[in-house]
């Protein structure tokens, strides 16, 4: 039977739990590799953060020394020329309004585009910074609000485990962008905080199954919490890459028309958050939230009593089904 | 098990239900003859300009401030003639949308913080004000352009009807022993006031008759005469012939002639004055006219002014203390207009292009300080004072940002998004067709209903909230057909476990599947609910538009699972096509199950452990 035909019947049993070693190394590389991303190259900001000014316009005609030049002439000292397609994007530092309409006034004569066709942003140099402290801030807030109402839907092991899961999708997908110098604008902090709800919503539904399915585990069950979790992790995997894919379906339909056809922008930006992080998220739900949550619950003295209860009958079974069978009964 | 829930009995109430839901929102769509979203400025085409306030400390600046700062921006935005700008409040920042072309005038516009100068008037008259202007404007505080600058303005009707106190304190310069008209029934001095009776009986009758009643402007004008120590009044200053044309431009003269003061553009704070040029202009609330001189004396010259009580009485002033620079100037455009004959001796207070008060210099005032006196109270004489401090604004502000977005690349990014939401939906549709076959026709419609459910709220969300589509807007419900689509695929999953126990028929799987679908669902959906509103309450701009589009089809996907693919489900549970298991239904053997690698499968399912 195909994989495929297998998954279509939920005929499907992946030891998640039992490779958690595999996982956890895993992760801990792709993090230490992410922070390193991170300290050594850092994030590209975009003017959004940094402050400055950003000028666009469809211009067929030009070419890149042509439009740098124009800025100088109009006292611009760096400014930075993007092309995508007809369209031009020029960053500079943050202008002066005056300097800014002149820009505008002197683009639209040198390539004929109308002024009010000339797309001018700009960002004062302390608005980039209310704009991540308030991200921040939102971030915290979020964090705790998940983790007191994981920790009164289900119990603070699981928001713990949710949460360093959503820690783990968000560094490493800050460490693709350090690595990639991708820019990292508004609209990508959008992403990232969507990330957040999609990460968190992968897990609730693979934490509410292991809370049923676990909450049947007595002194005389025949399977540890490890077990237990493996197996409700198999029965949701069908949901998990099932909504994976339906939720990155339309991501990808963003990002392909983001970059096809508009080039730069809020789009792409977003949809390339979306789309690296609903991946990273997609592998952390299944690989390091429930091992991570398996490896906290192991520890308490219920699951610990059936973990060794079943390890010592397996012992026995292994040197005789009649000695394990008296031993039961 | 959990029971089945009431709603096994009545699906098609609850369909019922959703679709009167889906008919009102539809029908007021009709009643308003709306149809489509409004957009944001991103879509559309636009500028927007983000201020932030700037405060000593960094702290909020108390909200009563910011929505003064808020109303006085928007009467300068809307005096310019731009139509349908928009100026609102978003936490501490202000954001001023303007639609369409002229942007550059938008920019320009509010890059001039409101500029305060003091010309000294060269010409002035009282302005015959419409029969409309004067009728309208009794109302208490109410100015007829709206202008929050007005307040001042509606000083001189209590000086006017009853003479500004004569100055108690002694030591009078003899130029000050004639009082001088005064139209707003405020002075100027160092130290003193003067009586400021009304300059001129039609000026009396058209400051009664519009700030009491247009019918008894006569009387009352009689009184006024009464009670007005010395009217000298100048003849020159009635009609424009009657100006003294000496050291004024005869351009400005023209204009001067041609002001129409009744006209609230004329009277908007839009209005821009170079402060190196005379210039003609109207008194905030119409009834003068002015000619003024070249500024002397700026805004910035100004080091603090305060709103106190004078010592050793009760009246309410404003102080007004000058820097080094601006105390020389001072006193030299004092001298000059208090050695100078009626009208020149007036100094015009003009904030934003707006005279808001003309008093009479009473004498030379040097050394820096000044005191404006009137019939203030501690509300007017605050006021005065905070426009006189920051200019039109309580507040000072920064630009944060400015995003000047073309109508092309605007209908670009919403043709872009819409191609992708297209294309998302397209795939997702073709998806969950080829997994889940007939169920997948559930959520197909599921997620038809979702859309209309969506469209209609933004529609009318848009016509009577004022909610504008943006690009965050449209990728948030892109994105959130991801999580609508889970719901059902939980749900399905669901039915599909109770089915494989294959202990049940697919009508009460339905039912059980349900409640324990139900859970999983609204946890799932509280904690998007809980990112949406932490985010919508804490972040700026974009994030903030993003977050409600993400709260809102929340909201959305409960009610479309809740009153839609539950109960149709449980209506389709009771066909044949279903019931018993048609390969294309998506429920049938051979995904249940039935063979004996199914079997074997049961032993690792969670309801064995």
């Amino acid at each position: 039977m195909g994989l495929g035909r297998r998954l279509y019947r939920g005929e499907i049993d992946v030891d998640f739990v039992g490779k958690w070693k595999l996982w956890y190394s895993l992760s801990g590389f792709l993090l230490i590799v992410s922070i390193a991303g991170l300290l050594i190259n850092g994030l590209n900001l975009g003017v959004e953060f940094k402050g400055g000014s950003v000028f666009s316009f469809s211009a067929p005609s030009a070419t890149i020394e042509q439009v740098r030049e124009g800025f100088r002439e109009q006292g611009v000292h760096q400014p930075i020329v993007q092309t995508a397609g007809d369209r031009w994007r020029v960053t500079t530092e943050t202008l002066p309004e005056n300097t800014m309409l002149q820009v505008q006034n002197s683009i639209s004569k040198d390539y004929s585009v109308p002024v009010n066709q000339v797309n001018v942003q700009s960002i004062g140099a302390s608005w980039g910074g209310e704009v991540s402290q308030k991200a921040w801030m939102g971030l915290a807030v979020f964090m705790l609000a998940i983790i007191l109402y994981l920790s009164m839907a289900f119990e603070p092991k699981m928001a713990l485990a949710a949460i360093v899961a959503l820690v783990h999708d968000l560094v490493i997908t800050a460490g693709i962008y350090a690595w990639s110098g991708f820019e990292v604008t508004p609209a990508t902090l959008l992403g990232f905080l969507t990330i957040l709800g999609y990460s968190l919503y992968d897990a609730v539904v693979v934490f509410d199954m292991i809370k049923e399915v676990t909450a049947k585990l007595g002194t005389t069950s025949k399977q540890t919490y490890s077990m237990a979790a493996n197996n409700a992790l198999n029965h949701t995997l069908i949901r998990s890459l099932n909504t994976s894919l339906v939720a990155i379906l339309p991501v990808a339909a963003i990002l392909f028309i983001g970059t096809t056809v508009l080039g730069a922008g809020t789009l792409k930006d977003l949809s390339l958050a979306l789309f690296v992080g609903m991946i990273v998220g997609t592998y952390s739900s299944l690989c390091v939230a429930t091992p991570l949550l398996v490896t906290l619950k192991e520890r308490e003295p219920k699951y610990q009593a059936i973990a060794r209860r079943l390890a010592s009958q397996a012992g026995k079974g292994a040197k005789g089904s009649k000695s394990a069978a008296t031993a039961k009964g | 098990m959990a029971r089945p829930t009431s709603s096994h009995s009545k699906p098609g109430r609850t369909l019922l239900l959703l679709l009167a839901l889906i008919l009102a929102l539809g029908g007021t769509m009709f009643l308003q003859k709306a149809f489509t979203p409004k957009l944001g400025l991103d879509l559309a085409g636009g500028t927007t300009v983000t201020l932030s306030p700037v405060t000593q400390n960094g702290a909020a600046p108390p909200e009563e401030i910011l929505d003064r700062a808020v109303n006085i921006i928007r009467d300068r935005v809307n005096g310019t003639g731009i139509s349908d700008a928009e100026v609102a409040k978003s936490g501490d920042n202000i954001i001023i949308s303007i639609p369409g072309v002229g942007q550059s005038e938008a920019i320009k516009l509010v890059a001039t913080t409101a500029e305060l100068r003091f010309r000294q008037v060269l010409a002035m008259e009282a302005t015959q004000l419409p029969q409309q202007l004067a009728t309208e404007a009794p109302k208490p505080g109410g100015s007829p352009s709206g202008n929050p600058s007005a307040d001042p303005s509606a000083k001189p009707t209590s000086s006017g009807s009853q003479p500004a106190k004569p100055e108690p304190t002694g030591s009078r310069p003899a130029g000050a022993t004639t009082p001088k008209a005064s139209p707003t029934g405020k002075a100027l001095s160092s130290a003193l006031t003067s009586p400021a009776p009304n300059p001129s009986p039609t000026a009396t009758a058209t400051q009664q008759g519009r700030q009491n009643d247009p019918k008894k402007g006569q009387d009352k004008k009689g009184d006024d005469k009464k009670a007005t120590p010395t009217p000298t009044q100048p003849p020159q200053q009635q009609q424009n012939p009657g100006v003294n044309p000496q050291g004024i431009d005869p351009a400005v003269l023209k204009q001067y002639a041609t002001l129409d003061c009744a006209n609230p553009k004329n009277r908007g704070q839009g209005v821009q004055d170079d402060p190196n040029k005379q210039y003609a202009a109207c008194e905030s609330d119409g009834s003068f006219k002015y000619v003024l001189d070249v500024a002397k004396v700026v805004g910035t010259d100004i080091d603090t002014a305060s709103a106190g009580v004078r010592q050793g009485s009760t009246e309410w002033v404003v102080q007004l203390d000058f820097k080094s620079k601006g105390a020389g100037e001072w006193s030299k455009l004092t001298s000059a207009a208090y050695n100078s004959q009626d009208p020149r001796n007036k100094v015009a207070v003009v904030l934003d292009g707006v005279v808001i008060t003309a008093p009479n210099i009473i004498s030379p005032i040097p050394g820096g300080r000044a005191e404006i006196t009137g019939q203030f109270n501690q509300k007017s004489a605050t006021e005065l004072a905070e426009q006189l401090k920051y200019g039109a604004l309580p507040l000072k502000f920064q630009r944060s940002s400015i995003d000047t977005v073309s109508s092309t690349l605007g209908q670009d990014q919403l043709r872009g998004g819409l191609i992708a939401g297209v294309i998302g939906l397209a795939l997702v549709v073709l998806y969950c067709l080829l997994y889940y076959r007939g169920l997948g026709i559930v959520a197909v419609l599921s997620l038809v209903v979702a859309s209309i459910l969506t469209y209609t709220a933004v529609v009318v969300l848009g016509h009577n909230a004022n909610f504008r589509l943006s690009l965050p807007h449209i990728i948030g419900l892109v994105v959130s057909i991801g999580i609508t689509a889970d719901s059902f695929i939980v749900y399905f999953e669901r039915i599909r476990d109770e089915m494989k126990e294959g202990r049940r028929t697919l009508r009460a799987a339905v039912e059980v599947a349900w409640v324990r679908a139900r859970r999983t669902i609204l946890i799932a959906d509280a904690v998007m609910f809980i990112a949406a509103v932490v985010l919508y309450a804490l972040a700026v701009g974009g994030v903030a538009g993003f977050a409600f589009a993400m709260g809102l089809t929340t909201l959305i996907d409960i009610v479309v699972v809740f009153m839609f693919t539950k109960p149709f489900i449980a209506l389709l549970a009771r066909l044949k096509f279903f019931a018993k298991g048609h390969p294309l239904s998506g429920l049938d053997s051979e995904r249940m199950s039935a063979e004996p690698a199914g079997t074997s499968r049961r032993t690792t399912t969670p309801q064995e452990a």
